[in-house]
C-alpha cells in the first residue's frame, strides 16, 4: 500500500476569465489516484469534473496547484515528456471523437501510427485490439456507419493501442442508452481487471458509479465535498451534493409529500425485522412512506423513508434508537 | 463566320484557358493551403496560438482580397514585369496576378474547409500524445479532404472566371477572344460560342467537384 498513487492532485484550481467577471471551476482540489483503482468522480453539471479530469493530461492548463502522473509533474514537465506520458494516459470522451475520415481499423492503429511502430507489428496490434472489444468484423468500416456503442468500442481500441496504464473515461457513457451504458461499463471494468489499467471516470449518473466504481469523489461547485470508497460514501453520505446524488436516488427522484426520516442499512440489517421491533419498543406508530433495497457493489442496501413523528422528542427518540442498532437516519425535509 | 475556321480558334483559346486557370489554381494552392492552415492553428484556441500573428495575417489576406482583379491587375503591372519579365502579351504575365489574387481567396477556402473539423477529434488526437505537425497532417487535412475538393473546385471556377479578364492584359483565352474577337467587332457567334464554352468548363468543374466530394465523404452514410 506504501505504492506511490498513479495520479495524485494537489491543491488545483481553475479559473476562466468571462466578460465582467471570472468563474471559479476548481476551487483547490486534492485528491490521490492508486493503481489499480477505477475512480469515480460525479458531480451535477458545472461541477467542474470535466476541467478536473481534462487537467489530468493537460488539455486543460490549471490557473493554480499541481497535477502529478506516475509520480511526474504534467504541468511542469517538458513538451516531448508531455506527449509520452499522455501516451500513456488515454482518454475516451462523451462524443467518441473518432476520426471520420478513416475506417476503423486506422483509427485505432493511429496511436502506433504516431508512436512510430512499424505497419506490420501495428496491423497485427489492431486486430488484436478489436477482438478485445469484440469488433473484429467492423475493422473495414467507417465510423458514420457504427452505432453509438460500437464507437465507444472504437475507441476504447485505440486508447488501449499506446499500452497505457490510466484510462481517462469523460462522461463516456453519456451519450449511450442504458442497455449500451451496461455494456461499456463491463467493458472497462474487465480492461481495469485483466489488463490492471487504472481507470478514472466521471459521470453525473449514479448508476455508472455504483455498477463499477471501487472509489468515488463528490466535486460541487468546484470542490471536492466528499471522497471514499462507494460503499462508505453511499452508507454515510455527508454533503448536501452527496445526498442529492446517493440519499434520493437520482432515477426515482423521490421527495415526500411529508417531512420523513430516511433510514439507510446494510444487507445484514435488512434481515432483521428492524420496523418492527422499533414499534414494539418505542410503543409508537411507525407510518412507511417508501421502501427499497438495491445492489452496490454486490452488496444489498436498503432504504426506508418513514413518517416523522410529530414530537421533536419522539424524533430524537426513534434516531438514537435506530443509530443504536448501527444504522444511518437523517431527517428529509418535504417537497 | 465559318465554323471551320472557328474552331480551330476556339480550341486554342480554350487551350490557353485551362493553362492559366490551372497553373494559377496550383499555384494559388501551394501558397493559399499553408496559410489556410496557419490562420486555423495560430488563433486563439487553436493548436499554435499565436493571436499577433493570426489578426496581422488576416489584414494582410483581407486587404489582397479585397482589390478586385481589374484594378489589381494594373496596380501589378510593375512588379509583374519585374517578376516575369513582361506586364503583357503571354499566358504567364497573367498568371502572375491571378495568383496574388486567387490565394488569399485560397487561404480562406481552406481556413473554412478546416473549421469544419471537430474541435473534439483534435482534442483527441492531443490527449493521444500527438506533435502538432501530426494533428494538422493526419488529422486536420485529411478530415477535411471532402470539404477541402468542394473548395476547390469553387476556387478553380473563380480564377477560371477572372481569366476572363485577362484581355486587358494582352493575354488570350476563352474570355479574351468573347471580347476582343466577338464583342468588340460585333461578331456574336464568336462571342457566343467562346462565351458557352466557359459556362461549360464551369459546368464540368463544379459537377466533377462536388462528385469527387460526395465520394471521397465517408461522414454521411
Amino acid at each position: 500500500m506504501s505504492e506511490q498513487p498513479i495520479i495524485q492532485i494537489k491543491n488545483l484550481k481553475k479559473i476562466y476569465a468571462v466578460p465582467g467577471g471570472e468563474v471559479v471551476a476548481l476551487n483547490g482540489i486534492n485528491l490521490s489516484i492508486e493503481k489499480g483503482q477505477i475512480y469515480g468522480i460525479i458531480g451535477m453539471s458545472g461541477a467542474g469534473k470535466s476541467t478536473l479530469i481534462r487537467c489530468m493530461n493537460k488539455l486543460d492548463t490549471p490557473t493554480e496547484g499541481q497535477v502529478f502522473i506516475g509520480g511526474k509533474n504534467v504541468l511542469t514537465m517538458s513538451k516531448k515528456e508531455l506527449l509520452q506520458t499522455r501516451r500513456r494516459t488515454a482518454m475516451i470522451f462523451q462524443q467518441f471523437n473518432l476520426l471520420m475520415q478513416k475506417t476503423v481499423a486506422r483509427n485505432v492503429r493511429y496511436p502506433l501510427e504516431i508512436a512510430g511502430v512499424n505497419e506490420e507489428k501495428a496491423n497485427k496490434r489492431v486486430t488484436e485490439l478489436l477482438r478485445i472489444v469484440g469488433l473484429e468484423e467492423k475493422a473495414n468500416a467507417f465510423p458514420a456507419q457504427l452505432s453509438g456503442g460500437q464507437k465507444q468500442r472504437v475507441a476504447i481500441a485505440r486508447a488501449l493501442a499506446s499500452d497505457p496504464d490510466v484510462l481517462l473515461c469523460d462522461e463516456a457513457t453519456s451519450a449511450l442508452d442504458p442497455m449500451t451504458t451496461q455494456s461499456i461499463l463491463s467493458l472497462l471494468q474487465k480492461i481495469n481487471q485483466e489488463m490492471g489499467i487504472t481507470v478514472v471516470l466521471i459521470t453525473h449518473e449514479m448508476a455508472v458509479i455504483r455498477q463499477i466504481c471501487t472509489r468515488v469523489a463528490i466535486l460541487d461547485g468546484g470542490k471536492l465535498v466528499e471522497e471514499g470508497s462507494v460503499d462508505d460514501v453511499f452508507m454515510h453520505t455527508k454533503s448536501a451534493a452527496g445526498r442529492r446524488l446517493f440519499g434520493i436516488l437520482p432515477e426515482q427522484e423521490e421527495i415526500p409529500q411529508q417531512a420523513a426520516l430516511r433510514i439507510v442499512f446494510d444487507a445484514s440489517a435488512a434481515g432483521q425485522p428492524m420496523i418492527s421491533k422499533l414499534i414494539k419498543d418505542m410503543d409508537m406508530d411507525i407510518n412507511i412512506l417508501s421502501a427499497d433495497i438495491r445492489q452496490l457493489n454486490g452488496k444489498s442496501f436498503g432504504q426506508m423513508m418513514i413518517a416523522r413523528p410529530d414530537s421533536p422528542v419522539d424524533v430524537k427518540r426513534v434516531m438514537d434508537y435506530l443509530r443504536n442498532e448501527g444504522l444511518t437516519v437523517e431527517e428529509v425535509h418535504a417537497s | 463566320m465559318n465554323w471551320s475556321e472557328l474552331i480551330p480558334d476556339l480550341l486554342e483559346a480554350l487551350k490557353v484557358t485551362l493553362i492559366m486557370t490551372f497553373s494559377s489554381s496550383l499555384i494559388s494552392y501551394l501558397i493559399g493551403l499553408p496559410l489556410g492552415v496557419l490562420l486555423v492553428v495560430t488563433r486563439k484556441g487553436g493548436i499554435m496560438p499565436a493571436p499577433t500573428f493570426n489578426t496581422v495575417l488576416g489584414v494582410v489576406i483581407n486587404f489582397l482580397r479585397s482589390i478586385p482583379f481589374i484594378i489589381m491587375l494594373a496596380l501589378l503591372f510593375p512588379v509583374t514585369r519585374a517578376v516575369v519579365g513582361i506586364a503583357v502579351g503571354e499566358t504567364k504575365a497573367i498568371v502572375f496576378p491571378l495568383v496574388i489574387s486567387a490565394f488569399p481567396y485560397v487561404a480562406r477556402m481552406v481556413e473554412g474547409s478546416l473549421d469544419e473539423v471537430d474541435h473534439g477529434i483534435i482534442e483527441a488526437a492531443q490527449s493521444m500524445g500527438s506533435t502538432n505537425w501530426q494533428i494538422i497532417s493526419k488529422v486536420m487535412l485529411p478530415e477535411a479532404v471532402p470539404s477541402l475538393i468542394n473548395g476547390a473546385a469553387i476556387s478553380v471556377t473563380t480564377i477560371l472566371a477572372y481569366t476572363a479578364m485577362a484581355s486587358a492584359a494582352g493575354g488570350g483565352g476563352l474570355g479574351s477572344m468573347a471580347i476582343v474577337d466577338g464583342l468588340n467587332v460585333r461578331n456574336y457567334s464568336v462571342m457566343y460560342s467562346a462565351s458557352l464554352l466557359l459556362v461549360a468548363l464551369v459546368q464540368i468543374i463544379t459537377v466533377f467537384g462536388s462528385g469527387l466530394t460526395h465520394r471521397l465523404d465517408h461522414k454521411k452514410r
